[in-house]
C-alpha cells in the first residue's frame, strides 16, 4: 500500500492533479458550508453563483471593451517603460560618474511605495486614462533602468574586446555587442516592470474608479452584487496569470542555453 | 663613486579636491532639480498650486509633523501594518516552511502561490470590507494577504537551498519538528526569510495605505486622500516625502540587520 503511494507521489503529474482537486474540493466545501448556512451567503455569495454570473457579467459589463481598454493602457505604459527604462540604464552605463552618483537613488526609488502617489497623479493629469497610465510608467521605470545597467555590465569582457579588436564603432559595438549580450536580462527587467506597471494599472483603475478591469470590480462591489464582483476579481486574476505566464514563456525563449 | 644624485622632491601630496566628483554631481543635481522645480512653481505654467513652492512644502512638513493628530493617524496605520505583519507573516512563514520542507507539497500547491503572488491585491478590498467591516480589520487583511505571498515564496525557496548536512546533523540529534524549525530551517535560510520580510513589508504598506485611501476615517493613507480632496497640495506632498522616508528607511534597516544589500533589488 505504501510502496502505492510512494510511486504515485513520484508521478509526474499526480502533485498537479492533487493540487487541483484540493481546489475543487475546497470550492465544494464552501458551497456546502454556504447551502447549510454555516458561512452567511450575503458575505460570500455560492461558488456555483459565482461560475453563474460569469457570462452575466462578461456580456453584460461589456468585458471585452473594458479588458481592451486596460490591455491599451498597459500596452501604453510598457512602451513609455521600455524606452524611458532601457535609455536610462544605457544612459548610467555610459557614463559612470552618472551611474555612481545616482544608482542608489534608483535602487530607493524601486524601494519606494510609488503608488500612493496616484492623488497626486490625479491632480496633475485629471481622472482620466492618461493618470493610470502615468501610474504605471512610474511603478515599472525603475526595475528596467536597473536591470538593463546590470546586464549592460555583466557583458563578457571578452566579447567586448572582439568588438574592439574589429574597430567597431562606439554604435556598432552598442547594437552588435553590447545589447545582444544584455538582451536576457534586460528582458527580465522588462519582465518585472511591465508586472509592476499592470499591477498598479489595474489598482489605480480600481482606486479611482475610471478605466477597465479595476473599475469594473469597484462599479460591481458598489451595486452590491456579490457574485458579479467575485467573478470580475476571478477574471482579472485570471487575466493576470495569462499575463505573467506569457511573459515568463518569452524570458525562457530569450534566455540563452547554459 | 659619483653621486648620481636624485632631484630631491618636496613629497607629492596627492591632489586633494574640495569635493569628491560623486558627491559634486549628487550636489548638482539636487540643486538643478530644485532650481528647475522652483521655476515651474514661479512660473505658474502648470495650474496653481501642482507644483507648490518647496518653503511651502517644508512648511506642511513642519506643521503636519508637529501636529499630534499626525501622531494618531501614523500610529493607527503602524498598528495596522503590524498586524498585518505579525499575521501575513507568520502564516507566510508556516506555509513557505511546508511547502519547502517538501518536494511534492511544494509540486501540487506552490504554482498557486507563485501565479497569485504578483495579481494586484487592492482588488480583494471589497471582499475584505464584506469580511471585516470598513473599519481597520479590513486594511490589516490587506496588509496580511499582500504580506503573505513573498514571505511564504522566499521561505519556500530558503528552504530548499538549505544545506542538506544541516538537516541530516538535526535528525542525527533526533530533534522535533519545533527543534529542527527553531535550531536548522530558521538560522539557515536568515537571508530568505529576512528578504521576504523586507519585501512582505513594502507590500502590506502599500496594501494597507491604499485601503485607506479607498474607505477610512483614519490613518496617513486618509490623510493623503484628504489633502488631495481638499486640494492642500503642500501638505500631500508632505505626506508622501513622510511615507516614502518611512518605507524605504524600513527596507534599508531591515536589510542592514539581515546583511543583505542596503536597498531591495530584483
Amino acid at each position: 500500500m505504501s510502496a502505492a503511494v510512494a510511486t504515485l507521489a513520484k508521478n509526474r503529474y499526480f502533485p498537479a492533479a492533487l493540487g487541483l482537486v484540493s481546489f475543487v474540493v475546497f470550492i465544494a466545501l464552501v458551497e456546502l458550508l454556504i447551502r447549510v448556512g454555516v458561512i452567511n451567503r450575503f458575505i460570500v455569495p455560492m461558488p456555483s453563483d459565482i461560475i453563474a454570473a460569469f457570462p452575466r457579467v462578461i456580456v453584460e459589463e461589456h468585458v471585452l471593451q473594458r479588458f481592451l481598454l486596460t490591455a491599451g493602457e498597459a500596452f501604453s505604459a510598457s512602451i513609455l517603460v521600455t524606452i524611458f527604462g532601457v535609455a536610462g540604464g544605457v544612459l548610467l552605463y555610459r557614463y559612470h560618474l552618472l551611474r555612481l552618483a545616482t544608482e542608489t537613488w534608483v535602487a530607493a526609488v524601486a524601494a519606494a511605495p510609488l503608488v500612493l502617489m496616484y492623488p497626486l497623479y490625479l491632480v496633475i493629469f485629471g481622472r482620466s486614462a492618461l493618470t493610470i497610465v502615468m501610474m504605471g510608467f512610474t511603478a515599472g521605470l525603475a526595475p528596467v533602468i536597473l536591470k538593463t545597467l546590470e546586464g549592460l555590465s555583466a557583458t563578457r569582457r571578452v566579447l567586448i574586446n572582439v568588438g574592439k579588436s574589429f574597430n567597431l564603432t562606439p554604435s556598432q559595438q552598442f547594437w552588435k555587442i553590447l545589447f545582444p549580450a544584455a538582451l536576457p536580462t534586460i528582458f527580465v527587467g522588462l519582465r518585472l516592470g511591465l508586472i509592476f506597471a499592470l499591477i498598479n494599472i489595474v489598482g489605480v483603475e480600481f482606486l479611482i474608479n475610471f478605466g477597465g478591469l479595476g473599475q469594473l470590480i469597484n462599479e460591481l462591489a458598489e451595486r452590491y452584487d456579490l457574485p458579479g464582483t467575485y467573478a470580475a476579481i476571478c477574471f482579472v486574476i485570471l487575466v493576470s496569470i495569462c499575463v505573467f505566464i506569457l511573459m515568463e514563456r518569452l524570458e525562457r525563449w530569450l534566455r540563452p542555453v547554459d | 663613486m659619483a653621486e648620481t644624485g636624485r632631484l630631491s622632491l618636496p613629497a607629492s601630496r596627492p591632489l586633494r579636491l574640495p569635493l569628491r566628483p560623486v558627491t559634486a554631481l549628487r550636489i548638482a543635481i539636487i540643486v538643478a532639480v530644485v532650481v528647475v522645480w522652483e521655476a515651474v512653481s514661479a512660473s505658474g505654467l502648470l495650474y496653481r498650486d501642482v507644483v507648490p513652492s518647496l518653503v511651502a512644502i517644508g512648511k506642511a512638513l513642519y506643521v503636519t509633523l508637529s501636529d499630534p493628530t499626525f501622531y494618531f493617524h501614523l500610529y493607527t496605520t503602524f498598528y495596522e501594518i503590524g498586524i498585518a505583519m505579525v499575521i501575513g507573516g507568520l502564516s507566510g512563514l508556516a506555509v513557505g516552511i511546508l511547502l519547502g520542507g517538501s518536494k511534492f507539497l511544494s509540486r501540487a500547491y506552490e504554482a498557486y502561490l507563485y501565479y497569485l503572488g504578483p495579481c494586484p491585491k487592492i482588488i480583494f478590498f471589497p471582499i475584505m470590507i464584506m469580511w471585516f467591516g470598513v473599519g481597520p480589520g479590513s486594511k490589516v487583511a490587506m496588509g496580511a494577504i499582500s504580506c503573505f505571498f513573498p514571505v511564504a515564496l522566499n521561505v519556500a525557496g530558503g528552504m530548499r537551498e538549505i544545506d542538506k548536512v544541516l538537516i541530516r546533523v538535526g535528525k542525527s540529534f533526533r530533534a522535533n519538528t519545533w527543534q529542527m524549525v527553531t535550531k536548522i530551517y530558521l538560522p539557515a535560510m536568515r537571508h530568505p526569510v529576512i528578504n521576504g520580510v523586507r519585501l512582505g513589508l513594502g507590500v502590506a504598506l502599500i496594501g494597507t495605505l491604499l485601503a485607506e485611501t479607498k474607505l477610512s476615517n483614519r490613518g496617513i493613507g486618509f490623510l493623503v486622500i484628504q489633502a488631495y480632496s481638499i486640494f492642500n497640495m503642500p501638505q500631500m506632498y508632505a505626506l508622501l516625502i513622510i511615507l516614502f522616508v518611512i518605507a524605504i528607511g524600513a527596507n534599508t534597516v531591515i536589510g542592514r540587520l539581515g546583511g543583505l544589500d542596503d536597498i531591495k533589488r530584483f
